[in-house]
């Protein structure tokens, strides 16, 4: 009969379930009692609940629902009230920041009203989220990490629906609440602030974005590939010779010659997905209010690759006096 | 395979070819137009264009008619345009233009039959301001048509009314006493700007009114006071707009006219890009001059929902080609057609 042993046993042990360790004292209790689900267990951990919700947590739903709610509600009103033009064009709706006209003052409920409104609550919902973050990680009695993570994301989030319109003066070059819709924003922001692709900090971004897929892909492959030695039970194999862990190590370092250490490949990790917005952050915010076309500017510093232009050089019609 | 597994499998793999629907199936050719490493590239689906080409065909043009004899405004009465043409070549030009426009319909869809001088059906004073239009582009915007230049065919295909043509979009149902659900004047699936949720009138802005396109500055850094670059980012989506329409109208990427790495920079892009540019401002000439002076000679059923006329862009004539009909010198068998008419 199969036994429960390491990551890759499929059997799911059941037995009495347990809310966890004691809360300290002042919290709140913990909500619902736990049951399981067998295929989330083929994911993950197979008990659901119960979960602390908490004075903040219950804030930061309460906002982050009224947030949603307004979204909805508009994206309804902007196709008459049709529910069914509502599922069908869902991706395409939006809730739209003013028009530049109105500057940073307070618009209109109809042109943008809702924008700024919605844009108030959803930022009280996650900073209120990320209190909690924090709160719950200190009364687990464990660093802070994840919530400083969820900050920096935050940074971004900021820069792009706060910081920026601040610095640019007008709330219109915030980023509209929609799927496709903050898409197309950022095309055209990369098209009127010509080419964030030069922007050098968009650059640093996609480096750490990727690199931290990378990492993942790295150390995900090699937890798993060292599974069979019980690799996921590393700080407990990390002083002894011939364990999981210090095979997991020999293999990059016969590979590539370096290794990380098991801990060291978390920091790694966690700066490369934290820099990933704390960068694109720091691109965004001098997007037109440093830096007015990143192409220029890139070849200012000389590091575009000049081609070989067409024969004859094609020149502005406007500039030639051509009619009208 | 694991029973569980393979159901697993068997239920994702609809649920893949639901998302590879809207795809279109490789090979796709792909042409280079510019210097290697630049990505300046043309992608096509051949079988697209298979079919496109069946579809932008010019008619084979009847005999050239004999410039003999009277002339038409010397035999006919109220002929105010083509009164020059001999009396065959106005028959020809006339039968031409039934077979353009109203090919079910005969003389009829614009002459009283009864008595075919006169101007009492509304089709007839338009088709002759077409004409005039016509003649204008033939005449005034060959740096746009070049030499291949334009029929009635060229739009109309057949048509009473050409397929494409553009009308200010009409409001919200509730626009007017709601403080919800404001659009901005896009976010919505629209095909006028190739289904993006990008703003979805690009006409009125540019092909009617001529608000400006360009919208990149020419220096590196933000410059203060006057000299700053006020174009916004929604301004440059309304750009975008009337790119992604450009570009859908004449079934292209953006490398046709552009190096993408600088969109603004004219020293990179390609020729094709001076001919859009005559093209823009030719539209916006064609909507002012010819098209919005109609308003009231349109029945209202004829108009749009906010009461203006139709009105022309790229895709009037391009219908998903390059060049209308693929370059098909179709104009040059109508000299009338060719210079605008004394009056």
């Amino acid at each position: 009969m199969a036994e429960y042993q390491n990551l890759f046993t499929s059997v799911q042990p059941v037995g009495p379930l347990h809310d966890g360790v004691p809360l300290p004292r002042g919290d709140d209790k913990r909500t619902g009692t736990p049951f399981l689900v067998h295929l989330l267990g083929r994911i993950g951990n197979a008990q659901i609940g119960p979960i602390y919700l908490g004075t903040l947590g219950v804030a930061s739903l309460l906002f982050g629902t009224l947030a949603f709610n307004i979204i909805g509600f508009n994206m309804l009103a902007s196709v008459d009230w049709s529910p069914i033009e509502l599922i069908r064009q869902l991706f395409w709706l939006a809730l739209e920041p003013p028009p530049p006209a109105f500057g940073l003052s307070i618009p209109p409920l109809a042109q943008g009203g809702w924008w700024l409104i919605v844009g108030f609550l959803l930022t009280v919902s996650i900073l209120l989220w990320w209190t909690r973050t924090y709160r719950r990680a200190r009364q687990l009695g464990l660093g802070t990490h994840v919530a400083w993570a969820y900050a920096a994301a935050i940074w971004l989030f900021l820069v792009c629906g706060f910081f920026r319109p601040i610095m640019m003066g007008s709330w219109s070059e915030a980023v509209p609440f929609g799927i496709f819709p903050h898409l197309d924003w950022v095309s055209a922001l990369s098209l009127r602030y010509g080419n964030l692709f030069y922007n050098p900090f968009h650059a640093l971004s996609i480096v750490f974005l990727y690199g931290s897929v990378l990492l993942f892909a790295m150390h995900g492959a090699t937890i798993l590939a060292v599974g069979r030695y019980g690799g996921e039970r590393e700080i407990e194999q990390i002083v002894d010779r011939g364990t999981a862990s210090e095979r997991a190590g020999l293999f990059w370092r016969w590979t590539m010659g370096f290794n990380a250490t098991m801990e060291s490949i978390h920091r790694w990790a966690w700066w490369f997905a934290v820099l990933c917005p704390l960068v694109g952050g720091v691109g965004i915010l001098l997007t037109g209010t440093v830096v007015d076309n990143w192409y220029l500017w890139s070849v200012k510093h000389h590091v575009v690759p000049a081609y070989p232009l067409g024969n004859p050089v094609v020149l502005d019609p406007a500039l030639l006096g051509a009619k009208p | 395979m694991k029973k569980s597994l393979r159901i697993l499998l068997i239920a994702l793999l609809p649920a893949a070819a639901a998302l590879l629907s809207g795809c279109e199936r490789p090979p796709i050719e792909t042409v280079q137009t510019g210097y290697r490493g630049t990505g300046m590239e043309q992608i096509y689906n051949p079988r697209t264009l298979l079919k496109q080409a069946s579809l932008n065909q010019a008619p084979v043009a009847p005999e050239a008619a004999s410039a003999d004899g009277p002339k038409a405004k010397e035999i006919y009465q109220n002929v105010q345009v083509l009164g020059d043409l001999s009396v065959a070549q106005f028959s020809r030009h006339m039968a031409s233009i039934t077979q353009w426009v109203s090919p079910d319909e005969g003389c009829a869809y614009c002459h009283n039959v009864q008595n075919f001088a006169e101007d009492t059906k509304y089709t007839k004073v338009v088709a002759r301001r077409m004409i005039q239009m016509t003649q204008r582009v033939n005449q005034d915007w060959k740096p746009h048509v070049a030499e291949t230049g334009v029929t009635c065919y060229t739009c109309h295909r057949g048509n009473n009314i050409p397929t494409n043509v553009w009308f200010a979009p009409k409001d919200r149902k509730y626009a007017s006493n709601s403080v919800m659900g404001d659009l901005a004047g896009q976010n919505l699936a629209s095909k006028s700007v190739g289904l993006t949720s990008l703003p979805f009138d690009p006409f009125t802005p540019y092909l009617k009114d001529a608000a400006p396109i360009r919208v990149n500055g020419d220096t590196a850094m933000v410059l203060r006071g006057d000299a700053v670059n006020r174009s916004s980012t929604k301004q440059a989506e309304h750009t975008y707009g009337l790119m992604v329409h450009m570009s859908e109208s004449l079934g292209v990427n953006c490398t046709y006219c552009h190096n993408t790495r600088n969109f603004a920079s004219w020293e990179e892009s390609r020729p094709q890009r001076v001919t859009a540019w005559h093209g823009i401002r030719m539209a916006r000439d064609l909507n002012n001059d010819y098209m919005t002076p109609l308003t009231d000679t349109f029945p209202p059923h004829r108009l749009g929902p906010k009461g203006d006329v139709a009105k022309v862009n790229c895709t009037t004539c391009h219908q998903g080609a390059y060049k209308p009909l693929y370059g098909a010198a179709m104009a040059k068998d109508f000299p009338e057609l060719q210079a605008l008419a004394k009056p």
